[in-house]
């Protein structure tokens, strides 16, 4: 594999300019000092609560997410181009869905094949004909990007079900300014200090239409021991709204009531953080305990708003994935500005063939797997590895796809022996509602081991701040 | 508000309050233990003080025998301990996470470090030496958690969940340390003079930190009488049933004003804080002071379960 591109490097010239201040302060510290600061942030995180829990872990004592002081820096206009690009595919997918939902003129016109969306576990028929506020199904979508050179991004992914990880953003700034004020006087950081206003008034948006008493809007959580916990009650406190779990709720004339000291209060949004399966256990999952029985009725009669909507998962289904430019051009009409990553889909047969021929220079993933989980990086797998994979693959070709393994970019990262280049990605938060809405920023996420391309937080990547500079 | 958040409130203030009250029941027990006795045997304050703190039987059920070393250490830090102080923190914390945004950050700090340090120390760490360090640790982060509460909380239905709770445990423990020495503090015990020392009174007020308000009040030497009177019927000692139900009830009628409705528990407090007003140490003897006690602890339990009714209490 060649040398990965670098954000302040480039391919080793000189340094690009969006870090010629940061570059320039980082020559003046000292590995040592920056390793007290970072042990000073972990302190700080800890007392706050900033911490998450791993699945499957036997250790259920709560862990930080490693967090990198180096910041990673985007120019206006590398920014710029990002924006229309998110903002391009946020309303492509959510018309896709909204056709899947309703007429399905995509297969009628045969550019994506039928069994694709009627076979597939994250299309929710109970969500056809419904008609949710404003036609969106994905009010908040984080996107996967990441980039291999100059002018070389690619979408990996697109978060249309539940992204998490919009808390960390947030506080990694506020960390950031707390102990490099100096920093920010000498850069022009664009804030991002209003995501959760403007979370709130895309939510307030969906409000639905019969409602004439000052709206209650709430997130509901699966609780306390979710991993993700943190980032729920942070966000409900951010925006000053109830912060609730599935006991809390019940279906009471017609309405969605919260148990409160004072008797049933009608809720008229709901923003969920619990996957769909577990939303209504009269319609999905039986023997769900943290979602509300009679739920999915009251959203089908338009009298509470989900956010986001059931059913959105079709969007960020990874079978689905290498159709997405097909999509972007057939709803809106032009090509895609952000690039996907081309994906070989194991159904196909010739796809299938390709693969097990190049298993070895391949990333190769679960259909339906997240979190960097049941994944496999073929340049740095094992021959027993690479060996159960491909008899995975043989077994269940319909489970996975395939991608070249791309050259993520790197960016400096103070490790153990002083500070050296990591991979990284970006996911930045865009918000549909009345309108579309993006704070510049997003949460950048580096693999902490040497060489490794896996980012995920569960399988031990830490984040940094992420700068957008003003012009 | 929810009624899953009024309740993880009210009990967020509980389990920090049983913590502390913990930490001074250990303090006199190992106090005791310490004294120097002829002959007699000083696991009976040990017995005592699991009493004291409703854990006799969960202690013999993991303990065959009595020592200060397995008190103490099931008194701090076993989890099958329903009200060891690790049980407490991590009850408390576990309340307050689920919370967070109920909490101020100064409330939520000061529990959350209570936790992270109290997670630190091991039961190896208890030395004698160090034990008295802990336990005053252990106050303090009480004192602190609380005086965040009071210095920066709203005065809403979050302030009054928690001074509810605060004060239902406070009178629980002070009634409890009462019935377990009842015994010792019965007039005819002074008259005999028996085997009940100084030491015993001392005890007694020591528990609740009250061996010096005592003298400054009373400006005598201890009297069993006098003692009891203290602790129940005193409205200026701050752990004296009287106080906890001036404390309760006032909040209990912000309550009812905020919400506009009054229900059954605060009739029960009520009927609890006129027996306080209106009888005296002299009724409570003739009656029997065990069975007055177990009458206020039934009573202080009822309204606890009657508030949770009230405000749909949730979890």
């Amino acid at each position: 594999m060649r040398a990965a591109f670098d954000e302040m490097n480039g391919l080793g010239g000189e340094v690009r300019s969006p870090y010629l201040d940061v570059a320039e302060w980082l020559g003046t510290q000292k590995v040592d000092d920056l390793k007290r600061k970072v042990i000073e942030a972990e302190t700080l995180f800890r007392r706050t609560g900033i911490t998450f829990a791993v699945y499957d872990s036997q250790d259920s004592s709560e862990r930080l997410i490693p967090f990198d002081i180096i910041p990673r820096i985007i120019s206006a206009s590398e920014w710029r181009r990002l924006s229309i690009g998110i903002e391009q595919r946020v309303r492509a997918l959510n018309a896709f869905m909204y056709d899947l939902y309703h007429r399905q003129e995509i297969i009628k016109a045969g550019r994506i094949p039928e069994e694709l969306i009627i076979n597939n576990s994250a299309f929710v028929p109970e969500m056809i004909g419904a008609k949710p506020p404003r036609g969106i199904y994905s009010h908040i979508v984080g996107v996967d990007i990441v980039r291999t050179g100059e002018n070389d991004f690619f979408v990996l992914e697109d978060n249309t079900r539940t992204p998490s990880g919009v808390s960390y953003m947030l506080e990694n700034r506020e960390t950031m300014m707390h102990m490099f004020p100096d920093l920010f006087a000498r850069n022009r950081v664009s804030p991002i200090e209003d995501y959760p206003e403007n979370l709130l008034k895309t939510l307030e948006s969906v409000v639905p239409t019969d409602v004439d008493e000052e709206p209650t809007i709430a997130l509901l959580t699966p609780g306390i021991y979710n991993s993700a916990y943190f980032e729920h009650s942070f966000l409900a406190d951010q925006m000053g709204v109830e912060l609730v779990e599935g006991q809390d709720l019940f279906v009471l004339d017609g309405a969605l009531q919260m148990k409160t000291t004072l008797g049933p209060k009608r809720v008229h949004v709901l923003y969920r953080r619990i996957d769909d399966e577990f939303l209504d256990p009269l319609v999905f999952r039986p023997d769900s305990v943290l979602g509300v029985p009679g739920l999915f009725d009251l959203y089908r009669a338009g009298r509470v708003a989900i956010v986001n909507a059931p059913g959105a998962g079709i969007a960020d289904d990874k079978a689905i994935y290498s159709y997405i430019p097909e999509i972007i051009q057939f709803y809106t009409g032009r090509a895609p500005i952000l690039k996907n990553v081309p994906t070989y889909n194991c159904r196909k047969a010739d796809d299938l063939a390709y693969v097990l021929d190049n298993i070895s220079e391949l990333v190769v993933k679960e259909v339906h797997g997240s979190g960097g989980y049941g994944m496999l990086v073929g340049p740095t797998a094992s021959k027993e590895e690479l060996e159960g994979f491909r008899k995975k693959l043989e077994a269940n070709p319909d489970n996975y796809i395939a991608q070249p393994t791309l050259a993520l970019s790197t960016c400096p990262t103070l490790v153990n022996a002083g500070v050296a280049p990591r991979h990284l990605d970006l996911r930045p938060f865009a918000l549909f509602g009345d309108r579309f809405r993006l704070v510049p920023g997003g949460l950048t996420r580096v693999a902490l081991k040497e060489g490794s391309l896996v980012v995920n937080s569960s399988q031990g990547g830490g984040t940094k701040d992420t700068w957008v500079l003003q012009d | 508000m929810l009624g899953r958040t009024a309740n993880d409130i009210y009990w967020l203030a509980r389990y920090v309050e049983r913590a502390e009250n913990m930490a001074r029941l250990i303090e006199v027990g190992y106090r005791i233990a310490l004294l120097p006795r002829e002959g007699e045997d000083y696991t009976e304050e040990w017995r005592s003080t699991l009493a004291s703190a409703g854990c006799a039987d969960a202690y013999f059920a993991r303990h065959e025998t009595l020592n200060t070393r397995d008190v103490i250490n099931f008194l701090l830090f076993d989890c099958e301990n329903p009200s060891s102080i690790q049980t407490c923190l991590s009850k408390a914390r576990r309340s307050g996470r689920a919370q967070r945004i109920a909490l101020t950050r100064d409330m939520w700090e000061a529990l959350n470090d209570a936790w992270i340090e109290f997670s630190g120390i091991r039961p190896v760490d208890v030395t004698a030496n160090e034990l008295p360090r802990i336990l005053d640790w252990i106050r303090s982060r009480s004192a602190l958690y609380r005086g965040a509460m009071l210095n920066t909380i709203l005065r809403n239905d979050t302030y009054y969940f928690s001074q509810i709770g605060t004060f239902l445990e406070r009178a629980d423990n002070t009634a409890r340390i009462l019935d377990v020495k009842y015994y010792v503090l019965l007039p005819e015990v002074e008259m005999i003079g028996s085997g009940v020392d100084n030491v015993q009174w001392g005890a007694i007020l020591r528990s609740v930190s009250a061996h010096r308000s005592y003298r400054w009040v009373y400006r005598q030497s201890f009297n069993p009488w006098r003692i009891a009177q203290y602790l129940i019927f005193h409205r200026a000692m701050p752990r004296s049933l009287r106080a906890c139900y001036d404390e309760a009830m006032s909040s209990l009628d912000g309550l009812a004003q905020l919400c506009g409705e009054r229900h059954a528990c605060h009739e029960t407090a009520m009927e609890t804080k006129r027996i306080l007003v209106e009888s005296d140490i002299d009724n409570v003897f003739q009656s029997g002071l065990h069975e007055f006690l177990l009458d206020f602890i039934g009573r202080n339990n009822r309204a606890g379960r009657e508030i949770a009714e009230a405000y749909h209490f949730v979890g």
